[in-house]
């Protein structure tokens, strides 16, 4: 089954002025099949969120691109803006990152969700409004709060609204970042639940990024874990967690406090590598606790491991080495 | 509880944010046009300061007919005495700019400390020093410098005086504002919380970030005194003793110039009156908008990413 | 004794009527933020005060502080009680108890380098003798939050240093005068989880040189890895309190068993059955009747209506809110 959305070898550069560049996303491929959850995993600055705009043909006016991002074998990126507009928000949606703050505060709910519709020509008038009605309350919203502001409502609330207008045009892929940060836990329980049913119910793949390896755990069923704009290890999150294959990825969840956990936690010293300079050999290694000679001098590349895995390090070759 | 950890890595350079040290003169620096409004005023102020030595005449001393006309002796011409217009324009310089600095000087000494009170202390002490300063705002400039002129007389000392009492309403405003906001910024909490006084929180951490905002505000400020101080000059309200630009042209008004036809006497010293102003504007805009928190979140523009062809990632073996 | 003692401490704030809810004659309201909480400190112990937000957590360890005005309640820190003390003996205590804040990009003067900032602490309380022995107490409170070698960062401006630096730094700050009490206000919550393990086993080992630890986070994982004890608010109430690993291992209010049963776990393989209550916490203007919680809670009875309980004992240093505890 080819895969619903698919990046191939994405780049992406920042122009900063007086000839420097940022390369903050640098040859990311991965696939989102049909109804799949693939969390897209790492801290600030790795390129997260930088990959998920450029898919959808977001980013400024700085930005340069390269590679392609096939939505169902076709590449939309190719023809610019003209060939992503058709599919945002109608193939491809996005909450995005404190969406709920991004809610007009001048507009009442309803309003900006028929806004949604009829700029997407979905439905106009009282058809739209009564396809609202349903998508609120599928996100758990009364139908009568609709006419509320957002102000009114609470963060909960305006991140279950701020869903309620991704989903509108029915898509088929739903990109959420960092959908529950900022919210309390029980409230990101209540989120991640809505977003389990939700993906079930309507049949959608989602595209989970955030830099919370439990909440990964607990939606998704693959991941992909980002440093210094590329992916340096993708598989099934069990065996992310249960046998990692590179070692910022194993770093990553013994950095991660578990309510029941016993085993020492760790700090990852040091910081990642500024993307405004080019870099030799892994970009890991010098925070790495495993790294030998050829980590310095050679960048490893993102290689297919058994068992539907790929990882980004030297260690996968030598198999006297990884222990 | 045993918890491994390593020693954190030394420092690694980020990007260097542009800190607000020195900022103005960064901007004048930067900016063209702060360096046009701050050159102008710096040819401005030397030529006034010099005037005693670089004037070619003495500005009291009659060096040809009235309203004499333009020549290389006398590039802009006599005014209604005789007197030679460049060393007369040199000398007012002098007494306006002495003006519009002592003006603005008192008028950022009230409104700096007001604003700071009200943005600092806020509550009381805030209702109270905006209520005075409403009071303030209200007050019709021109009215008022005609009557203090009529009562205690005309002198350099009360039009400054007056037009700094006037004019420290709007710094007042705009820099409780800001130290309002200022004094909610987390170090400046954590100041208070050491257990720092009120006056090392406001000297130490929350001026210097007002800083800024108190020079533009006092550059923008000259302009408007100096631009005072000739409205007063030109109506007859200004010292009679002293010659200032407004002086110049009020002399020349009343002497029936423009029926003479002698512009030389009036639009000169209007023109560097005008030129005065647009210097202080220039700089003093250019630091303000400097100054302007922007954000520098990248604006989501969906029309306009550039695409690049695919490069391979480069010749490295497996 | 214990180092800091909180009693029925309770914390108001007005809401704003306006002027049309003034002439309309509407009711005033308030904000009971703090609503009685007791608890207490021991020396080199860290206790988490953890819940969501608006439980009045913060407000709470500002309280304590006198950063805050409480309305009623007895604040007693080292036998001694501070609850009405005036601005100027409190300016003295303040060297003894410190507070290090959530965002370490604000919380340090961009124009102070790291030794002005951590010297700062000591001028303002005349701590220090000469030029050099302060010099002396700066380095030695960096090379404690392992900021080493000292030369590498005494010179440098905040925006020189990663997120996890400048917390280290704001840590060093508030230990220079050695201090007994340190509140930190979600010390590592903007901090990249790789970093967050430093920062905290930095807090931890500080407590064991005697320093007591008030922490509040929302974090529970952490709490459970770090804390000495654990107090769960709700609604300007303490409902659960206890050592870490029986509040976490064993926990007897419904809030606090549902709150642990949704924090998600790092091992996918880890289902447990999460309890997710409905709705989210009311407005700490409409503190419900009776407990609290009742509202929300999966078992309560038709007696939690009129009936607002205390802590209860529920087996040695642990006590929790809810009639249901025996």
């Amino acid at each position: 089954m080819s895969p619903l959305l698919e990046l191939d070898e994405l780049h992406v550069w920042f122009d900063l002025g007086e000839g420097r560049e940022l390369h903050a996303v640098q040859g990311v491929s991965l696939q989102l099949e049909p109804g799949q959850r693939l969390g897209l995993v790492g801290e600030s600055g790795c390129g997260k969120t930088t990959t998920v705009l450029a898919s959808l043909g977001l980013l400024p006016q700085t930005a340069s691109v390269a590679g392609r991002v096939l939505l169902n074998g076709e590449d939309i990126l190719a023809g610019g803006e003209d060939s992503i507009r058709p599919h945002r928000w109608t193939d491809l949606a996005i909450v995005f990152q404190g969406a709920m703050n991004a809610l007009n505060p001048v507009q009442t709910v309803e309003s900006q969700i028929v806004e949604a519709l009829e700029l997407h020509g979905r439905a106009s008038g009282r058809m739209a409004r009564l396809r609202v009605g349903e998508l609120l309350e599928a996100v758990g919203i009364p139908r009568d709060r609709g006419t509320r502001f957002p102000h009114e409502f609470s963060g909960g609330m305006r991140q279950r609204a701020a869903i309620a207008m991704a989903l509108s045009c029915d898509p088929s892929v739903l990109v959420a970042d960092e959908p529950t940060t900022a919210l309390d836990v029980m409230v990101q329980a209540q989120i991640l639940e809505l977003l389990d049913t939700l993906c079930r119910d309507f049949g959608l793949a989602l595209l989970l990024v955030t830099h919370d390896l439990p909440v990964v755990a607990q939606l998704c069923d693959r991941a992909a874990v980002m440093y210094a704009g590329e992916i340096v290890e993708q598989g099934s999150v069990d065996a992310l967690f249960h046998d990692p294959r590179h070692p910022y990825t194993r770093l990553l969840f013994a950095a991660t406090p578990d309510l029941h956990g016993n085993g020492a936690l760790v700090s990852i010293p040091g910081s990642p590598p500024r993307l405004d300079r080019s870099v030799e050999g892994c970009p890991f290694q010098p925070r790495c606790d495993r790294a030998f000679d050829r980590c310095t001098v050679q960048r490893p590349l993102l290689r297919e491991l058994d068992g539907e895995r790929e990882a980004a390090c030297h260690l996968n070759d030598v198999p006297a080495v990884t222990a | 509880m045993s918890v491994a950890v390593r020693q954190p890595g030394p420092v690694i350079e980020s990007e260097p944010i542009r800190s607000r040290r020195g900022i103005v003169w960064q901007t004048i620096k930067q900016r063209p046009s702060a360096t046009i409004g701050a050159g102008i005023l710096l040819v401005v102020v030397v030529c006034a300061v010099l005037a005693p030595w670089i004037a070619p005449y003495d500005p009291h001393e009659q060096v040809g007919p009235v309203f004499g006309h333009p020549s290389w002796k006398h590039p802009l011409g006599l005014d209604d005495g005789g007197i030679d217009m460049v060393s007369l324009l040199m000398w007012g310089c002098r007494i306006s700019l002495v003006v519009g600095f002592a003006a603005t000087f008192v008028s950022m000494v009230i409104g700096g400390t007001v604003g700071v009170a009200a943005g600092y202390f806020g509550g009381r002490t805030d209702n109270v020093l905006m209520r005075i300063t409403d009071y303030f705002l209200v007050i019709p400039d021109v009215p008022l410098m005609i009557i203090v002129a009529a009562i205690w007389g005309p002198s350099l000392f009360h039009i400054v005086i007056v037009i700094g009492i006037l004019l420290w309403t709007s710094t007042a405003r705009v820099i409780r504002a800001q130290v309002k906001s200022v004094r909610e910024r987390v170090y400046v909490k954590r100041a208070r919380a050491l257990g720092a006084g009120h006056s090392r929180v406001i000297l130490r951490h929350v001026l210097p970030q007002v800083a800024p905002l108190l020079i533009a505000n006092t550059v923008l400020t000259i302009a408007v005194a100096i631009f005072d101080e000739t409205a007063l000059a030109f109506l007859g309200l200004g010292d009679p003793s002293r010659i200032s630009l407004g002086k110049v042209i009020e002399n020349a008004f009343q002497r029936a110039a423009i029926s003479t036809g002698a512009w030389w006497a009036i639009v000169p010293p209007g023109a560097l009156v005008a030129v005065i102003i647009l210097g202080c504007s220039l700089l003093g805009g250019a630091i303000e908008d400097a100054l302007n928190p922007r954000l520098r979140v990248a604006h989501l523009s969906a029309r306009s990413f550039k695409l690049r062809p695919l490069v391979g990632r480069g010749p490295e073996a497996v | 004794m214990s180092l800091l003692e909180v009693e029925d401490l309770a914390v108001q704030y007005p809401v704003a009527r306006g002027i049309v809810g003034t002439v309309a004659r509407k009711p005033r309201q308030v904000v009971r933020a703090v609503d009685g909480v007791s608890f207490s400190l021991a020396r080199g112990e860290l206790l988490a005060l953890v819940g969501e937000s608006g439980c009045g957590k913060t407000t709470t360890a500002q309280t304590v502080l006198r950063l805050v005005e409480p309305m009623r309640g007895r604040i007693a820190f080292d036998g001694g009680e501070i609850t009405k003390l005036g601005q100027r003996d409190l300016r003295s205590l303040r060297r003894r108890m410190q507070i290090v804040y959530q965002d370490p990009y604000e919380s340090l003067d961009p124009r102070l380098t790291v030794r002005a900032a951590v010297e700062e602490p000591l001028r303002i309380h005349g701590v220090g003798g000469s030029k050099a022995q302060r010099d002396e107490r700066v380095r030695d409170a960096l090379g404690r939050v392992e900021l080493t070698p000292q030369e590498l960062f005494l010179d440098r401006y905040p925006h020189e240093l990663s997120g996890g630096q400048r917390q280290r730094v704001a840590i060093a700050a508030a230990i220079v005068l050695d201090p007994d009490l340190l509140v930190a206000d979600e010390p590592v919550s903007m901090l990249d989880v790789s970093v967050r393990a430093g920062v905290l086993s930095l807090l931890d080992r500080l407590r064991e040189g005697g320093l007591g630890v008030l922490m509040i986070t929302h974090d529970l994982s952490t709490a459970a890895r770090f804390a000495d004890r654990i107090a769960v608010m709700y609604l300007g109430r303490i409902v659960e309190e206890g050592p870490a690993a029986e509040v976490v291992g064993n926990p007897q209010h419904p809030y606090t068993k549902a709150l642990l049963s949704v924090v998600p776990r790092r091992d996918p393989r880890d289902r447990t059955r999460p309890q997710i209550l409905q709705g989210e916490a009311p407005d700490a203007v409409r503190i419900p009747q009776g407990c609290r919680f009742h509202p929300r809670c999966p078992v309560a009875l038709p007696e939690c209506r009129d009936v607002d309980p205390d802590l209860r004992p529920a087996g040695g240093d642990h006590c929790a809110a809810c009639i249901l505890v025996s």
